[in-house]
Protein backbone atom coordinates (compact mmCIF):
# COMPACT_ATOMS: atom_id res chain seq x y z
CA UNK A 1 0.00 0.00 0.00
CA UNK A 2 0.94 3.48 -0.62
CA UNK A 3 2.49 5.19 2.24
CA UNK A 4 0.21 8.18 1.86
CA UNK A 5 -2.60 6.01 2.78
CA UNK A 6 -1.26 5.33 5.78
CA UNK A 7 -2.85 7.19 9.17
CA UNK A 8 -0.52 10.47 9.90
CA UNK A 9 1.08 9.81 13.26
CA UNK A 10 -2.04 12.44 14.67
CA UNK A 11 -4.21 10.10 13.77
CA UNK A 12 -2.37 7.27 14.80
CA UNK A 13 -1.61 8.66 18.48
CA UNK A 14 -5.33 9.94 18.91
CA UNK A 15 -6.23 6.14 17.73
CA UNK A 16 -3.91 4.81 20.43
CA UNK A 17 -5.11 7.17 23.39
CA UNK A 18 -8.54 5.93 22.59
CA UNK A 19 -7.53 2.03 23.01
CA UNK A 20 -5.85 3.01 26.24
CA UNK A 21 -9.05 4.65 27.32
CA UNK A 22 -10.92 0.97 26.72
CA UNK A 23 -8.26 -0.94 28.80
CA UNK A 24 -8.45 1.67 31.41
CA UNK A 25 -11.42 0.49 33.52
CA UNK A 26 -10.08 -3.46 32.81
CA UNK A 27 -6.63 -2.88 33.79
CA UNK A 28 -7.87 -1.11 37.26
CA UNK A 29 -9.66 -3.57 38.78
CA UNK A 30 -6.88 -6.41 39.27
CA UNK A 31 -4.67 -4.10 41.10
CA UNK A 32 -7.37 -3.33 42.52
CA UNK A 33 -8.23 -6.79 43.73
CA UNK A 34 -4.74 -7.11 45.81
CA UNK A 35 -4.80 -3.95 48.31
CA UNK A 36 -3.09 -4.41 51.40
CA UNK A 37 -6.21 -2.05 52.70
CA UNK A 38 -9.11 -2.45 54.55
CA UNK A 39 -11.15 -0.26 51.85
CA UNK A 40 -11.06 0.41 48.22
CA UNK A 41 -7.64 1.73 47.25
CA UNK A 42 -4.69 0.26 45.45
CA UNK A 43 -2.13 -1.50 47.29
CA UNK A 44 -0.24 0.94 49.49
CA UNK A 45 3.17 -1.22 50.47
CA UNK A 46 2.77 -4.62 49.27
CA UNK A 47 0.01 -6.69 47.30
CA UNK A 48 -2.06 -8.70 49.51
CA UNK A 49 -4.15 -11.47 49.18
CA UNK A 50 -6.37 -10.58 52.48
CA UNK A 51 -9.55 -10.05 50.04
CA UNK A 52 -9.11 -13.47 47.90
CA UNK A 53 -9.37 -15.27 51.41
CA UNK A 54 -12.75 -13.61 52.40
CA UNK A 55 -13.94 -13.69 49.30
CA UNK A 56 -13.45 -17.45 49.26
CA UNK A 57 -14.31 -18.14 52.61
CA UNK A 58 -17.35 -15.96 52.48
CA UNK A 59 -20.95 -17.84 52.26
CA UNK A 60 -22.22 -14.85 50.95
CA UNK A 61 -20.32 -14.77 47.97
CA UNK A 62 -19.85 -18.30 47.06
CA UNK A 63 -23.31 -19.16 46.89
CA UNK A 64 -23.65 -16.08 44.88
CA UNK A 65 -21.50 -17.18 42.49
CA UNK A 66 -22.64 -21.02 42.82
CA UNK A 67 -26.33 -19.84 41.71
CA UNK A 68 -24.74 -17.64 38.85
CA UNK A 69 -22.82 -20.48 37.34
CA UNK A 70 -26.13 -22.82 37.76
CA UNK A 71 -28.49 -19.86 35.83
CA UNK A 72 -26.16 -19.53 33.33
CA UNK A 73 -25.52 -23.48 32.18
CA UNK A 74 -29.65 -23.89 32.47
CA UNK A 75 -30.70 -21.30 30.81
CA UNK A 76 -27.67 -21.95 28.06
CA UNK A 77 -28.75 -25.39 27.25
CA UNK A 78 -32.33 -23.65 27.18
CA UNK A 79 -31.24 -21.35 24.20
CA UNK A 80 -29.15 -22.77 22.72
CA UNK A 81 -31.39 -26.29 21.65
CA UNK A 82 -34.33 -23.81 20.92
CA UNK A 83 -32.15 -21.36 18.93
CA UNK A 84 -30.72 -24.47 17.15
CA UNK A 85 -32.99 -26.20 16.11
CA UNK A 86 -34.93 -22.75 15.00
CA UNK A 87 -32.24 -21.63 13.17
CA UNK A 88 -32.54 -24.48 11.40
CA UNK A 89 -35.86 -24.84 10.47
CA UNK A 90 -35.71 -20.91 9.33
CA UNK A 91 -32.94 -21.87 7.07
CA UNK A 92 -34.21 -25.31 5.96
CA UNK A 93 -37.14 -23.65 4.85
CA UNK A 94 -36.67 -20.05 3.91
CA UNK A 95 -40.10 -18.65 3.24
CA UNK A 96 -41.71 -14.97 4.37
CA UNK A 97 -42.87 -16.40 7.40
CA UNK A 98 -39.42 -17.92 8.43
CA UNK A 99 -38.28 -14.29 8.06
CA UNK A 100 -40.94 -12.89 10.34
CA UNK A 101 -39.37 -15.64 13.19
CA UNK A 102 -36.41 -14.45 12.63
CA UNK A 103 -37.23 -10.93 13.28
CA UNK A 104 -38.76 -12.31 16.14
CA UNK A 105 -35.87 -13.80 17.62
CA UNK A 106 -34.14 -10.70 17.18
CA UNK A 107 -35.93 -9.07 19.93
CA UNK A 108 -34.22 -9.16 22.60
CA UNK A 109 -31.37 -7.56 21.20
CA UNK A 110 -33.53 -4.96 19.86
CA UNK A 111 -35.87 -3.99 22.93
CA UNK A 112 -34.25 -2.22 25.77
CA UNK A 113 -34.33 -4.57 28.57
CA UNK A 114 -35.67 -2.51 31.18
CA UNK A 115 -39.18 -1.87 28.83
CA UNK A 116 -39.07 -5.98 29.12
CA UNK A 117 -38.22 -6.53 32.43
CA UNK A 118 -41.42 -4.99 33.49
CA UNK A 119 -43.24 -7.08 31.16
CA UNK A 120 -41.81 -9.82 32.95
CA UNK A 121 -41.85 -8.83 36.28
CA UNK A 122 -45.71 -8.53 35.56
CA UNK A 123 -46.25 -12.14 34.66
CA UNK A 124 -43.90 -13.53 37.20
CA UNK A 125 -45.93 -12.05 39.94
CA UNK A 126 -48.74 -13.55 38.62
CA UNK A 127 -47.65 -17.16 37.80
CA UNK A 128 -45.24 -16.81 41.16
CA UNK A 129 -42.06 -17.64 39.61
CA UNK A 130 -40.33 -14.35 41.42
CA UNK A 131 -37.16 -15.74 42.71
CA UNK A 132 -37.15 -18.88 41.44
CA UNK A 133 -34.48 -21.03 39.72
CA UNK A 134 -37.15 -21.62 37.09
CA UNK A 135 -38.03 -18.11 36.60
CA UNK A 136 -34.47 -16.73 36.06
CA UNK A 137 -33.51 -19.50 34.03
CA UNK A 138 -36.67 -18.82 31.69
CA UNK A 139 -35.53 -15.17 31.25
CA UNK A 140 -32.08 -16.11 30.98
CA UNK A 141 -33.07 -18.67 27.89
CA UNK A 142 -35.40 -16.54 25.90
CA UNK A 143 -32.85 -13.37 25.89
CA UNK A 144 -30.17 -15.63 25.11
CA UNK A 145 -31.69 -17.23 22.15
CA UNK A 146 -31.03 -14.42 19.32
CA UNK A 147 -27.13 -15.11 20.14
CA UNK A 148 -27.75 -18.45 19.13
CA UNK A 149 -30.03 -18.02 16.32
CA UNK A 150 -27.27 -15.49 14.78
CA UNK A 151 -24.54 -17.46 15.41
CA UNK A 152 -25.46 -20.81 13.99
CA UNK A 153 -27.41 -18.82 10.61
CA UNK A 154 -24.35 -17.86 10.06
CA UNK A 155 -22.23 -21.14 10.04
CA UNK A 156 -25.43 -22.30 7.78
CA UNK A 157 -24.70 -19.64 5.17
CA UNK A 158 -21.64 -21.52 4.29
CA UNK A 159 -23.45 -25.66 4.10
CA UNK A 160 -24.38 -26.22 0.54
CA UNK A 161 -28.48 -27.19 0.97
CA UNK A 162 -28.30 -30.06 -1.36
CA UNK A 163 -26.05 -32.16 0.88
CA UNK A 164 -29.12 -32.38 3.02
CA UNK A 165 -31.57 -33.23 0.00
CA UNK A 166 -29.15 -35.47 -0.71
CA UNK A 167 -29.02 -37.44 2.61
CA UNK A 168 -32.89 -37.38 2.48
CA UNK A 169 -33.21 -38.85 -0.52
CA UNK A 170 -30.97 -41.98 0.31
CA UNK A 171 -33.38 -42.29 2.82
CA UNK A 172 -32.09 -40.45 6.07
CA UNK A 173 -35.19 -39.27 8.27
CA UNK A 174 -35.56 -36.17 9.73
CA UNK A 175 -33.52 -36.80 13.03
CA UNK A 176 -30.66 -38.90 10.91
CA UNK A 177 -30.49 -36.31 9.33
CA UNK A 178 -30.09 -33.52 11.38
CA UNK A 179 -27.64 -35.79 13.71
CA UNK A 180 -25.62 -36.71 11.31
CA UNK A 181 -25.27 -34.17 7.90
CA UNK A 182 -26.35 -30.99 9.60
CA UNK A 183 -25.37 -30.81 13.35
CA UNK A 184 -21.91 -31.47 12.62
CA UNK A 185 -21.44 -28.81 9.88
CA UNK A 186 -23.35 -25.67 12.06
CA UNK A 187 -21.62 -27.55 15.71
CA UNK A 188 -18.60 -24.75 15.78
CA UNK A 189 -21.74 -21.95 15.56
CA UNK A 190 -23.16 -23.88 18.12
CA UNK A 191 -20.25 -23.69 20.56
CA UNK A 192 -19.78 -19.76 19.87
CA UNK A 193 -23.82 -18.94 20.49
CA UNK A 194 -23.17 -20.92 23.75
CA UNK A 195 -20.90 -19.03 24.70
CA UNK A 196 -22.51 -15.71 23.70
CA UNK A 197 -25.48 -17.45 25.71
CA UNK A 198 -23.56 -18.00 28.46
CA UNK A 199 -22.14 -14.82 28.94
CA UNK A 200 -25.35 -13.12 28.49
CA UNK A 201 -26.78 -14.99 31.57
CA UNK A 202 -23.28 -15.00 33.38
CA UNK A 203 -23.54 -10.57 33.04
CA UNK A 204 -26.82 -10.24 33.37
CA UNK A 205 -27.73 -6.88 35.68
CA UNK A 206 -31.08 -5.10 34.82
CA UNK A 207 -34.04 -8.45 34.48
CA UNK A 208 -32.47 -9.74 37.67
CA UNK A 209 -33.35 -6.19 39.55
CA UNK A 210 -37.03 -7.09 38.47
CA UNK A 211 -37.30 -10.88 38.89
CA UNK A 212 -35.07 -11.63 41.93
CA UNK A 213 -34.59 -10.39 45.10
CA UNK A 214 -33.63 -12.61 48.48
CA UNK A 215 -33.46 -16.49 47.22
CA UNK A 216 -31.48 -15.92 44.48
CA UNK A 217 -28.58 -13.46 44.78
CA UNK A 218 -26.65 -13.70 41.43
CA UNK A 219 -22.91 -12.60 41.83
CA UNK A 220 -23.87 -9.44 39.51
CA UNK A 221 -27.21 -8.83 41.86
CA UNK A 222 -24.95 -8.63 44.82
CA UNK A 223 -22.31 -6.31 42.96
CA UNK A 224 -24.57 -4.46 42.22
CA UNK A 225 -26.14 -4.10 45.38
CA UNK A 226 -22.36 -3.08 46.98
CA UNK A 227 -21.79 -0.51 44.75
CA UNK A 228 -25.08 1.84 46.10
CA UNK A 229 -24.66 0.88 49.47
CA UNK A 230 -20.58 0.08 50.73
CA UNK A 231 -17.45 0.04 48.51
CA UNK A 232 -15.60 -3.04 49.57
CA UNK A 233 -13.01 -4.22 48.25
CA UNK A 234 -14.32 -7.78 48.43
CA UNK A 235 -15.95 -6.71 45.37
CA UNK A 236 -12.90 -6.05 43.34
CA UNK A 237 -12.33 -9.38 44.26
CA UNK A 238 -15.79 -10.78 42.66
CA UNK A 239 -15.17 -8.24 39.58
CA UNK A 240 -12.23 -10.42 38.93
CA UNK A 241 -14.05 -13.38 39.09
CA UNK A 242 -16.05 -12.52 36.82
CA UNK A 243 -13.26 -10.55 34.36
CA UNK A 244 -11.77 -14.59 34.13
CA UNK A 245 -14.72 -16.29 33.17
CA UNK A 246 -15.20 -14.08 30.55
CA UNK A 247 -11.61 -14.01 29.67
CA UNK A 248 -12.29 -17.97 29.82
CA UNK A 249 -14.88 -17.90 27.53
CA UNK A 250 -12.82 -15.44 24.93
CA UNK A 251 -10.47 -17.81 24.36
CA UNK A 252 -12.72 -20.50 24.19
CA UNK A 253 -14.30 -18.16 21.08
CA UNK A 254 -10.84 -17.45 19.56
CA UNK A 255 -10.13 -21.49 20.02
CA UNK A 256 -13.22 -22.43 18.06
CA UNK A 257 -12.83 -19.58 15.27
CA UNK A 258 -8.88 -20.50 14.90
CA UNK A 259 -10.16 -24.30 14.27
CA UNK A 260 -12.65 -23.56 12.00
CA UNK A 261 -10.50 -21.16 9.77
CA UNK A 262 -8.29 -24.10 9.72
CA UNK B 1 -29.52 -15.72 -2.28
CA UNK B 2 -28.04 -17.13 -5.99
CA UNK B 3 -27.24 -20.57 -4.74
CA UNK B 4 -30.80 -20.65 -2.97
CA UNK B 5 -32.66 -19.15 -5.95
CA UNK B 6 -30.97 -21.75 -7.94
CA UNK B 7 -32.02 -25.25 -5.30
CA UNK B 8 -35.58 -23.50 -5.22
CA UNK B 9 -36.92 -26.00 -8.48
CA UNK B 10 -35.09 -29.15 -6.86
CA UNK B 11 -37.11 -28.34 -3.53
CA UNK B 12 -40.36 -27.62 -4.43
CA UNK B 13 -41.63 -31.39 -5.15
CA UNK B 14 -40.81 -31.78 -1.48
CA UNK B 15 -42.12 -29.23 -0.16
CA UNK B 16 -45.60 -29.86 -1.98
CA UNK B 17 -45.56 -32.55 0.76
CA UNK B 18 -47.46 -31.22 3.63
CA UNK B 19 -44.98 -33.61 5.92
CA UNK B 20 -42.28 -32.78 5.07
CA UNK B 21 -42.67 -29.09 5.64
CA UNK B 22 -43.96 -29.43 8.62
CA UNK B 23 -41.65 -32.02 10.64
CA UNK B 24 -39.01 -28.70 9.78
CA UNK B 25 -41.92 -26.39 11.27
CA UNK B 26 -41.72 -28.50 14.62
CA UNK B 27 -37.97 -27.59 14.70
CA UNK B 28 -38.98 -24.02 14.87
CA UNK B 29 -42.05 -24.45 17.21
CA UNK B 30 -39.91 -24.47 20.69
CA UNK B 31 -38.36 -21.58 20.07
CA UNK B 32 -41.71 -19.56 18.77
CA UNK B 33 -43.27 -20.56 21.65
CA UNK B 34 -40.76 -19.81 24.44
CA UNK B 35 -40.48 -16.32 22.47
CA UNK B 36 -44.51 -15.67 22.31
CA UNK B 37 -45.33 -16.63 25.40
CA UNK B 38 -42.03 -15.20 27.40
CA UNK B 39 -40.99 -12.02 25.33
CA UNK B 40 -43.76 -10.67 22.90
CA UNK B 41 -46.90 -11.46 25.47
CA UNK B 42 -45.16 -9.76 28.43
CA UNK B 43 -44.01 -7.11 26.14
CA UNK B 44 -47.42 -6.47 24.61
CA UNK B 45 -48.54 -6.20 28.10
CA UNK B 46 -46.37 -3.19 29.39
CA UNK B 47 -47.67 -1.54 26.08
CA UNK B 48 -51.47 -2.41 27.37
CA UNK B 49 -51.12 -1.33 30.76
CA UNK B 50 -49.67 1.84 29.39
CA UNK B 51 -53.31 2.40 28.55
CA UNK B 52 -55.53 1.02 31.53
CA UNK B 53 -54.07 1.57 34.64
CA UNK B 54 -54.60 3.53 36.35
CA UNK B 55 -57.42 4.16 34.42
CA UNK B 56 -58.06 3.37 30.77
CA UNK B 57 -57.45 6.29 28.57
CA UNK B 58 -54.43 8.28 27.05
CA UNK B 59 -54.70 9.69 31.03
CA UNK B 60 -50.61 8.66 30.98
CA UNK B 61 -49.51 10.09 28.02
CA UNK B 62 -51.08 13.04 28.50
CA UNK B 63 -49.09 13.66 31.14
CA UNK B 64 -45.72 13.51 28.62
CA UNK B 65 -47.42 17.27 27.73
CA UNK B 66 -48.12 18.48 31.07
CA UNK B 67 -45.98 16.77 33.57
CA UNK B 68 -42.27 19.13 33.62
CA UNK B 69 -40.78 16.64 35.48
CA UNK B 70 -41.32 13.47 32.93
CA UNK B 71 -40.61 16.02 30.07
CA UNK B 72 -37.14 16.46 32.11
CA UNK B 73 -36.04 13.22 32.13
CA UNK B 74 -36.53 12.59 27.96
CA UNK B 75 -34.79 15.75 27.75
CA UNK B 76 -31.82 14.92 30.05
CA UNK B 77 -32.00 11.18 28.51
CA UNK B 78 -31.88 12.91 24.86
CA UNK B 79 -29.05 15.17 25.62
CA UNK B 80 -26.95 12.64 27.44
CA UNK B 81 -27.61 10.21 24.37
CA UNK B 82 -26.34 12.86 21.62
CA UNK B 83 -23.36 14.13 23.70
CA UNK B 84 -22.47 10.47 24.27
CA UNK B 85 -23.29 10.27 20.53
CA UNK B 86 -21.14 12.54 19.01
CA UNK B 87 -18.37 12.00 21.27
CA UNK B 88 -18.33 8.02 20.69
CA UNK B 89 -18.27 9.06 17.00
CA UNK B 90 -15.38 10.92 16.75
CA UNK B 91 -13.38 8.59 18.98
CA UNK B 92 -14.26 5.33 17.28
CA UNK B 93 -13.55 7.21 13.65
CA UNK B 94 -10.14 7.85 14.70
CA UNK B 95 -9.49 4.11 15.88
CA UNK B 96 -11.48 3.00 13.15
CA UNK B 97 -9.08 4.90 10.25
CA UNK B 98 -5.85 3.85 12.38
CA UNK B 99 -6.88 0.50 12.31
CA UNK B 100 -8.09 0.12 8.68
CA UNK B 101 -3.96 1.60 7.59
CA UNK B 102 -2.40 -0.28 10.19
CA UNK B 103 0.23 -3.08 9.40
CA UNK B 104 -1.43 -6.47 10.32
CA UNK B 105 0.37 -7.40 13.47
CA UNK B 106 -0.30 -4.24 14.74
CA UNK B 107 -4.18 -4.03 13.71
CA UNK B 108 -4.42 -7.56 15.56
CA UNK B 109 -3.22 -5.85 18.53
CA UNK B 110 -5.59 -2.99 18.05
CA UNK B 111 -8.98 -5.45 17.54
CA UNK B 112 -7.84 -6.64 20.66
CA UNK B 113 -8.03 -3.73 22.59
CA UNK B 114 -11.65 -2.73 20.72
CA UNK B 115 -13.07 -6.42 21.44
CA UNK B 116 -11.84 -7.06 24.79
CA UNK B 117 -14.32 -4.61 26.44
CA UNK B 118 -16.86 -5.81 25.32
CA UNK B 119 -16.70 -9.33 26.61
CA UNK B 120 -16.32 -7.44 30.14
CA UNK B 121 -19.64 -7.18 32.24
CA UNK B 122 -21.13 -4.11 32.00
CA UNK B 123 -21.34 -4.18 35.43
CA UNK B 124 -18.01 -4.59 36.20
CA UNK B 125 -17.04 -2.12 33.74
CA UNK B 126 -18.93 0.75 36.09
CA UNK B 127 -17.98 -0.57 39.23
CA UNK B 128 -13.97 -0.28 37.69
CA UNK B 129 -14.93 3.51 36.75
CA UNK B 130 -16.42 4.43 39.92
CA UNK B 131 -13.04 3.44 41.88
CA UNK B 132 -11.53 5.49 39.28
CA UNK B 133 -13.49 8.62 38.97
CA UNK B 134 -15.17 8.95 42.38
CA UNK B 135 -13.40 11.87 45.32
CA UNK B 136 -11.02 9.13 46.66
CA UNK B 137 -10.56 7.36 43.26
CA UNK B 138 -7.26 6.64 41.93
CA UNK B 139 -7.73 9.28 39.20
CA UNK B 140 -8.41 12.25 41.69
CA UNK B 141 -5.78 10.79 44.55
CA UNK B 142 -2.57 10.48 41.23
CA UNK B 143 -4.07 14.35 40.57
CA UNK B 144 -4.24 15.30 44.00
CA UNK B 145 -0.18 13.43 44.48
CA UNK B 146 1.47 15.01 42.19
CA UNK B 147 -0.31 18.93 43.00
CA UNK B 148 -2.16 19.52 39.69
CA UNK B 149 -5.56 19.77 41.68
CA UNK B 150 -5.62 20.80 45.55
CA UNK B 151 -9.09 19.31 46.27
CA UNK B 152 -10.85 16.45 44.43
CA UNK B 153 -12.72 17.24 40.86
CA UNK B 154 -16.11 16.11 40.88
CA UNK B 155 -16.22 13.34 38.12
CA UNK B 156 -18.77 10.92 39.15
CA UNK B 157 -22.50 11.19 40.04
CA UNK B 158 -23.24 14.00 37.46
CA UNK B 159 -23.80 13.96 33.50
CA UNK B 160 -19.62 13.71 33.16
CA UNK B 161 -19.20 10.70 34.91
CA UNK B 162 -22.59 9.06 32.56
CA UNK B 163 -20.86 10.33 29.75
CA UNK B 164 -17.23 9.04 30.24
CA UNK B 165 -19.06 5.27 31.20
CA UNK B 166 -21.25 5.51 28.39
CA UNK B 167 -19.10 6.63 25.72
CA UNK B 168 -16.38 3.69 27.03
CA UNK B 169 -19.26 1.17 26.67
CA UNK B 170 -19.93 2.21 22.98
CA UNK B 171 -16.82 2.89 21.68
CA UNK B 172 -16.32 -0.61 19.89
CA UNK B 173 -19.99 -0.52 18.66
CA UNK B 174 -18.78 2.32 16.50
CA UNK B 175 -15.73 1.24 15.77
CA UNK B 176 -17.04 -2.29 13.79
CA UNK B 177 -19.43 -0.15 11.22
CA UNK B 178 -16.72 2.45 10.65
CA UNK B 179 -13.87 -0.18 9.67
CA UNK B 180 -16.23 -2.09 7.74
CA UNK B 181 -16.80 0.87 6.04
CA UNK B 182 -13.56 2.14 5.22
CA UNK B 183 -11.77 -1.35 4.75
CA UNK B 184 -13.98 -1.78 1.37
CA UNK B 185 -12.27 2.07 0.18
CA UNK B 186 -9.94 1.38 -2.44
CA UNK B 187 -7.02 2.32 -1.17
CA UNK B 188 -5.70 3.93 -4.12
CA UNK B 189 -8.11 6.29 -3.93
CA UNK B 190 -6.34 8.81 -1.39
CA UNK B 191 -3.23 8.35 -2.72
CA UNK B 192 -4.65 9.25 -6.26
CA UNK B 193 -6.23 12.63 -4.78
CA UNK B 194 -3.41 13.98 -3.17
CA UNK B 195 -0.92 12.81 -6.72
CA UNK B 196 -3.41 15.30 -8.56
CA UNK B 197 -2.63 18.24 -6.05
CA UNK B 198 -5.10 17.87 -2.94
CA UNK B 199 -3.91 18.40 0.87
CA UNK B 200 -3.57 15.33 3.23
CA UNK B 201 -6.70 17.29 4.79
CA UNK B 202 -8.87 18.14 1.54
CA UNK B 203 -8.29 14.28 -0.27
CA UNK B 204 -9.45 13.25 3.76
CA UNK B 205 -12.66 15.37 3.57
CA UNK B 206 -13.38 15.75 -0.28
CA UNK B 207 -12.50 11.43 -0.67
CA UNK B 208 -12.35 9.48 2.24
CA UNK B 209 -14.88 10.74 4.48
CA UNK B 210 -17.86 11.15 1.71
CA UNK B 211 -17.19 7.48 1.23
CA UNK B 212 -17.70 6.21 4.73
CA UNK B 213 -21.01 7.59 5.29
CA UNK B 214 -22.90 4.83 5.60
CA UNK B 215 -20.39 3.74 8.54
CA UNK B 216 -20.87 6.48 10.00
CA UNK B 217 -24.74 6.81 9.89
CA UNK B 218 -24.84 3.11 10.81
CA UNK B 219 -22.40 3.90 14.03
CA UNK B 220 -25.13 6.54 15.14
CA UNK B 221 -27.98 4.68 14.63
CA UNK B 222 -26.32 1.99 16.24
CA UNK B 223 -24.49 4.16 19.39
CA UNK B 224 -28.05 6.38 19.53
CA UNK B 225 -30.80 3.35 20.11
CA UNK B 226 -27.87 1.52 22.56
CA UNK B 227 -27.81 4.59 24.69
CA UNK B 228 -31.49 5.74 24.96
CA UNK B 229 -32.19 2.35 26.61
CA UNK B 230 -28.79 2.20 28.73
CA UNK B 231 -29.82 1.63 32.46
CA UNK B 232 -26.88 -0.05 34.01
CA UNK B 233 -23.84 2.48 33.82
CA UNK B 234 -26.40 5.51 33.76
CA UNK B 235 -27.94 4.43 37.28
CA UNK B 236 -24.49 3.53 38.95
CA UNK B 237 -22.21 6.91 37.67
CA UNK B 238 -25.26 9.62 37.93
CA UNK B 239 -25.60 7.85 41.29
CA UNK B 240 -29.41 8.91 41.21
CA UNK B 241 -28.71 12.31 40.78
CA UNK B 242 -29.23 12.40 36.64
CA UNK B 243 -32.39 11.01 35.79
CA UNK B 244 -32.22 9.17 32.99
CA UNK B 245 -35.64 7.27 31.32
CA UNK B 246 -34.60 3.72 31.70
CA UNK B 247 -33.88 4.83 35.83
CA UNK B 248 -36.31 6.55 36.11
CA UNK B 249 -39.20 3.53 35.05
CA UNK B 250 -37.20 1.27 37.19
CA UNK B 251 -38.02 3.87 40.14
CA UNK B 252 -42.01 4.11 39.13
CA UNK B 253 -42.07 0.62 39.30
CA UNK B 254 -40.00 -1.01 42.20
CA UNK B 255 -40.25 1.93 44.72
CA UNK B 256 -43.11 3.86 43.51
CA UNK B 257 -45.50 1.26 42.57
CA UNK B 258 -46.75 3.81 39.73
CA UNK B 259 -47.19 0.96 37.05
CA UNK B 260 -49.15 3.65 34.61
CA UNK B 261 -46.88 6.50 34.51
CA UNK B 262 -44.01 3.49 34.38
CA UNK B 263 -45.05 1.33 31.71
CA UNK B 264 -46.03 4.55 29.36
CA UNK B 265 -42.62 5.89 29.49
CA UNK B 266 -41.37 2.04 29.32
CA UNK B 267 -43.68 2.32 25.67
CA UNK B 268 -42.63 5.60 25.01
CA UNK B 269 -38.68 4.79 24.83
CA UNK B 270 -39.95 1.62 23.04
CA UNK B 271 -41.35 3.57 20.18
CA UNK B 272 -38.38 5.88 20.37
CA UNK B 273 -35.92 3.01 19.91
CA UNK B 274 -38.16 1.43 16.80
CA UNK B 275 -38.79 4.32 15.22
CA UNK B 276 -35.14 5.04 14.73
CA UNK B 277 -34.44 2.14 13.49
CA UNK B 278 -37.56 2.14 11.09
CA UNK B 279 -36.21 4.82 9.46
CA UNK B 280 -32.75 3.86 9.16
CA UNK B 281 -33.55 0.44 7.94
CA UNK B 282 -33.69 1.51 4.52
CA UNK B 283 -30.53 3.23 4.68
CA UNK B 284 -28.55 0.89 6.88
CA UNK B 285 -28.16 -3.30 6.51
CA UNK B 286 -28.57 -4.20 10.11
CA UNK B 287 -28.70 -7.52 9.12
CA UNK B 288 -24.59 -7.20 9.11
CA UNK B 289 -24.76 -4.99 12.08
CA UNK B 290 -26.40 -7.56 14.68
CA UNK B 291 -23.42 -10.26 14.31
CA UNK B 292 -22.00 -8.47 17.44
CA UNK B 293 -22.80 -8.73 21.06
CA UNK B 294 -25.45 -6.70 22.84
Amino acid sequence: MDRSAQAGPVANVLAWSVLLFLLLPISIVFPLSVTDQRFLSLPYEAPSLQHYVTFFTSERWLTSTWQSLVIAVFSTVLAVTSGTLCAIGCWKLSTRLTDLVRVLMLLPIIVPSIVYALGIYRLWIRLDLLDTYLGIILVHGVTGIPYVVITVTATLANFDPRLEQAARSMGANLSQTLRWVIMPRVMPGIASGAIFAFIHSWDEAVLILFIASRALFTLPRRIWDGINENLDPVMAVAACVMILLSMLMLAGDLWLRRKRER
Amino acid sequence: MATLAAALPETAPQTRILGASFSWWLLIAPAVILMLAFYAFPLAEVLWISFTEPEPGFGNYERLLTSAALQRVWMTTLRICTITTVITLVAGYVVAYALVSAPPRMQRWMFVCVLLPLWISVLVRAFAWVTLLRSQGVVNEALLGIGVIDQPLRLIWNEFGIAVGMVHYMIPYAVLPLYASMRDIDPRLVPAARGLGATRIEAFRRVFLPLTLPGIVAATVLVFIFSLGFYVTPAILGGGRTLMVAEYIKLQILDLIRWGVGTMMASTLLVAVVVVLAIFARVVDFRRLFGGRH
